[in-house]
């Protein structure tokens, strides 16, 4: 039945028609955030052959738990939260067709084409967003212990100099761990290891700032005798003290002696502040001691907002909790009125914790300082979105700019149409009226191959489009393969038709064979490849299986076509 | 009706001790310049950083400049490659073994390069066209999943050629493979090129393309073997290869003219990928008529089966009987018939 002419005119037709609407534009809508901060969905028509990110320039990202900082309990399920976490950032963060998915078991991909401020999105994907409301230690336990504290340390023959030269060291031992040339990345890791990348780097340059004072003249009184109370101001309220930047670290270290950490009073935890302070012409940094069991936390926001304040012009971010915290939120603070109240984002205290005046139920308001509008939108995102269950870290990341992705479309799209020109003319030069059929059919074969990858949602990427250059080259070879046959066979003495017949039926064991073998190794490139060379292996089989098509039934078809037009022709043009 | 070398009847197994020689020109120093050097992986492969970056100003910055703004960034050990034009330049910091290399090392080092260049050049000199950060067990796990797929498409061609041909086609085609890759690997080292991913891709394309060649040939030899009962097996070889001879010649053409094409228009990132194609279409054919040819003929030679041809003619035939000659006679004694 597939035999006959008309219906072989009508399985190609079909294979036409399927191509074409596959490749049909489309409407697609597309959800991005528009200069005011607002999402909006727009419509927009396109071909449906989707580019790869090294063509319309992009991000790809592969995440892993960070289990460097302590193991996380429950690997498997912390990714599938993380993934959902994730793909909410990811949606309202605006990007076109955005991809997040996981990998394996324990590796999540995010593809954002067409990204221009690929920092950004890396900072959104990676925060923590862990927001929790703390009390202060308003009974000054911890102020009360220091005495005993500085005890311990002045018994186990800590000063400020021997433990400030311990920091020193620790910090030169990690920047160089083995005797070898020092590479570019140990020239890096000198620089200071902290939880928060963002509060690290406010933190070292106001560090800068302070080494720039000369005159170390403060104005503050500090909290009496020993190693680590003199380091130490009171601040504006119970459990607030001021340390000078300069000092954080040997502070830091003081506290995480473990003498200090036993005479801890129970159920205090010390925290830092986001952003330094100045007192004076000295720039110092907010230490908290706090109440460790956070009154209520992030996972009952439902809404947050970025907004500019309108009376301090500064950026806030105000939430709305769920009603069953509201209801929390209303108990607790109830009970703290008069109280100071820290708001910890990430292990570090945002701004200073304002005073309770009365309930507060559903509604509040994060004040972000310094922090310009775009950081209090990223803030209220990720809020919004929900804290990850553990830090991730990035494995893998590759970007393209714009314009490098445009360069290569361009260079790719000469490159290609100079391929297929030439391949065009050898065929038609070499083979005359068959090369003819056979570029005709080559133009069928670009129609598939491009409508196959549509209708796939197979990606286009620049290895793709060398595989499909390729591919073009490689798919004359069937048409030649039989147009030999044919000619070996007229050789022979063969008619015509039966030179026709012969040569289809011989040559095809040799294309088949073949096809198959080459489809198999791509088979595995695609399967192991990753994103572009994914894009390659998908053109390559797609091409070949196209070209089976073209080269062998369709170009028969024309062949029988052509003959019956003449039935008594005795010579071929091949 | 134009025809190339439509009556060929070259002596091509005859010439085969030439093409071995030749052969082994090739892979032998660049296999030994690889085992001494060791092969250069991209950053996929190894982890660490790569920033390409391309010069706004109006002034041409030099590689030089770049390297003392990077070193006086602290990044000493980063290599700066010009790319294509004198305005492009890539940039890549390795993350040595040595070094307890992590993401936030890659992560940051990517930065320190970006910020060298912005402290010494100023924030509009230089724009940052692609980055890519590996960690290196990121890059482990894919050179171990490269390894794995070229071993993987090996098997797969060689069981679907058992099952298509008989098992020693199958043998003496994986065999003109590995040939293929070899040769590749070490014209990768002569032009120094990278081991990217898609070089990885380039090589097993050769494969496959390769592969196809020797499908072809193999298709031919199978349906002489039925067609020419009384000839031998070289006989048989040296007709096949004649009579496919056209296809080869038009196909290759065609497939060179695209890589060239690529080669010369598509870009420099695309470029190392044309170059390996380009050199694969050549020892591809090359492999397809010098290697499994030949192999196919050894393997008669050594296990004839029941209907051994190469042995046939063993009495006759001095070219044949040459190339047997450090096996001896006994295995054939019984297949020797008038």
């Amino acid at each position: 039945m597939l035999d006959s002419i008309r219906a072989r005119l009508i399985v190609i037709g079909i294979l036409i028609a399927i191509s074409v609407f596959s490749l049909w534009p489309r409407n697609v809508t597309v959800r991005t955030r528009g200069a005011d901060g607002r999402m909006r969905d727009t419509t927009e028509r396109k071909i449906a052959l989707k580019q790869g990110l090294d063509l319309q320039g992009g991000s790809h990202l592969g995440l892993e738990l960070d289990q460097s900082r302590g193991k996380v309990a429950d690997p498997a399920d912390a990714i599938d939260r993380a993934l959902k976490v994730i793909r909410t950032r990811i949606d309202e963060f605006g990007v076109a067709e955005p991809l997040v998915q996981k990998l394996g078991t324990s590796r999540i991909i995010v593809d954002l084409p067409g990204l221009k401020d690929p920092a950004r999105a890396r900072a959104i994907v990676q925060r923590s967003a862990f927001l929790q409301f703390e009390m202060t230690d308003k009974e000054d336990a911890f102020r009360a212990a220091l005495p005993a504290m500085d005890r311990a340390l002045t018994a186990a023959g800590v000063t400020e100099r021997s433990i400030g030269q311990a920091v020193a060291d620790t910090t030169r031992g990690a920047a160089a761990p083995v005797p070898a040339p020092a590479s570019a990345v140990e020239q890096i890791l000198g620089a200071p290891r902290d939880t928060g990348a963002a509060a690290a780097k406010g933190r070292d340059t106001t560090r800068a700032a302070a080494r720039r004072d000369t005159t170390p003249q403060d104005t503050l009184g500090s909290l009496g005798q020993g190693p680590l109370s003199p380091l130490l101001f009171q601040g504006q309220m119970h459990g607030e003290f001021l340390v000078q930047e300069e000092k954080v670290t040997i502070v830091e270290a003081m506290l995480a002696h473990p003498e200090v950490q036993r005479l801890m009073p129970r159920g205090l935890i010390i925290r830092w502040g986001a952003e330094p302070v100045s007192r004076g012409a000295r720039a110092y940094h907010p230490m908290y001691a706090l109440v460790e069991r956070p009154i209520i936390t992030g996972e009952y926001l439902v809404d947050a907002r970025a907004e500019l304040d309108p009376i301090t012009n500064q950026s806030v971010v105000n939430f709305t909790l769920s009603r069953r915290g509201g209801r929390i939120f209303e108990r607790e603070t109830g009970k703290h009125v008069g109280d100071n109240m820290a708001i910890v984002l990430d292990e570090m205290v945002q701004s200073q914790p304002p005073v309770i005046k009365s309930q507060i139920s559903t509604r509040g308001q994060i004040e972000l300082g310094s922090a310009s509008l775009q950081d209090a939108q990223d803030l209220a995102l990720v809020l919004k979105a929900g804290a990850l269950p553990a830090p991730l870290q990035i494995v893998e990341e590759r970007t393209v700019g714009p314009t490098l992705g445009k360069d290569s479309i361009h260079d790719a799209t000469i490159a290609a149409a100079v391929g297929v020109l030439a391949v065009i003319f050898i065929m038609i030069a070499y083979y005359r009226l068959a090369g003819v059929l056979a570029v005709s059919a080559l133009v069928l074969y670009v129609l598939f191959t491009l409508g196959g990858l549509a209708g796939l949602n197979a990606t286009l990427t620049l290895p793709g489009v060398a595989g499909f250059v390729l591919s073009v080259g490689i798919a004359v070879d069937a048409n030649v393969l039989i147009f030999e046959r044919i000619r070996e066979e007229l050789a022979l003495g063969k008619s015509v038709r039966l030179a026709i017949d012969a040569g289809y039926k011989m040559a095809m064991n040799a294309i088949v064979d073949s096809n198959v073998s080459t489809i198999l190794t791509a088979a595995f490139l695609f399967q192991f490849g990753t994103g572009p060379v994914k894009g390659f292996a998908a053109t390559l089989i797609l091409g070949i299986i196209a070209s089976m098509i073209t080269a062998i039934y369709v170009t028969r078809t024309f062949y029988m076509i052509y003959l019956e037009r003449r039935p008594g022709l005795q010579t071929l043009s091949i | 009706m134009t025809r190339f070398f439509a009556h060929a009847n070259y002596d091509f197994i005859g010439l085969r001790k030439f093409a071995y020689g030749l052969t082994a020109l090739i892979i032998i120093p660049g296999l030994i310049w690889i085992l001494a050097a060791g092969v250069n992986y991209s950053i996929e492969f190894t982890g660490g950083t790569l920033v390409q970056i391309t010069t706004l100003g109006e002034r041409i910055i030099g590689a030089g400049e770049l390297r003392s703004a990077l070193d006086a960034g602290g990044l000493r050990g980063a290599e700066v490659q010009s790319f294509g034009t004198a305005r492009d330049y890539v940039i890549r910091a390795r993350l040595s073994a040595a070094v307890a290399g992590t993401q936030e090392e890659a992560q940051r080092t990517a930065q320190a390069v970006q910020n060298a260049l912005t402290q010494r050049f100023g924030e509009n000199a230089v724009r940052v066209e692609r980055r890519e950060v590996v960690s290196p067990k990121v890059g482990g796990e894919l050179r171990q999943k490269a390894f794995i797929a070229i071993l993987l498409s090996f098997l797969a061609t060689l069981v679907y050629l058992a099952f298509r041909f008989e098992f020693r086609f199958g043998v003496a085609a994986t065999i003109a493979t590995a040939h293929d890759i070899l040769t590749t690997l070490a014209f990768i080292k002569y032009m120094n090129l990278e081991v990217s991913l898609v070089v990885v891709a380039a090589i097993l394309t050769v494969v496959g393309y390769s592969l196809n060649d020797t499908i072809i040939i193999f298709d031919r030899v199978r349906e002489n073997l039925h067609k020419y009962k009384r000839d031998d097996l070289a006989g048989i070889l040296n007709r096949s290869i004649n009579e496919t001879l056209p296809r080869s010649v038009l196909t290759h053409g065609t497939t060179i003219v695209t890589t060239m094409a690529l080669l010369i228009f598509a870009g420099e990132v695309i470029r190392p990928f044309a170059w390996v194609m380009t050199f694969g279409i050549f020892t591809g054919t090359f492999s397809s008529i010098y290697i499994a040819g030949p192999i196919l003929l050894a393997i008669e030679h050594r296990w004839p089966g029941k209907d051994a041809r190469g042995v046939r003619r063993v009495v006759g035939a001095g070219a044949v009987a040459q190339q047997s000659a450090p096996k001896p006679a006994a295995p054939r004694e019984p297949a020797v018939r008038p």
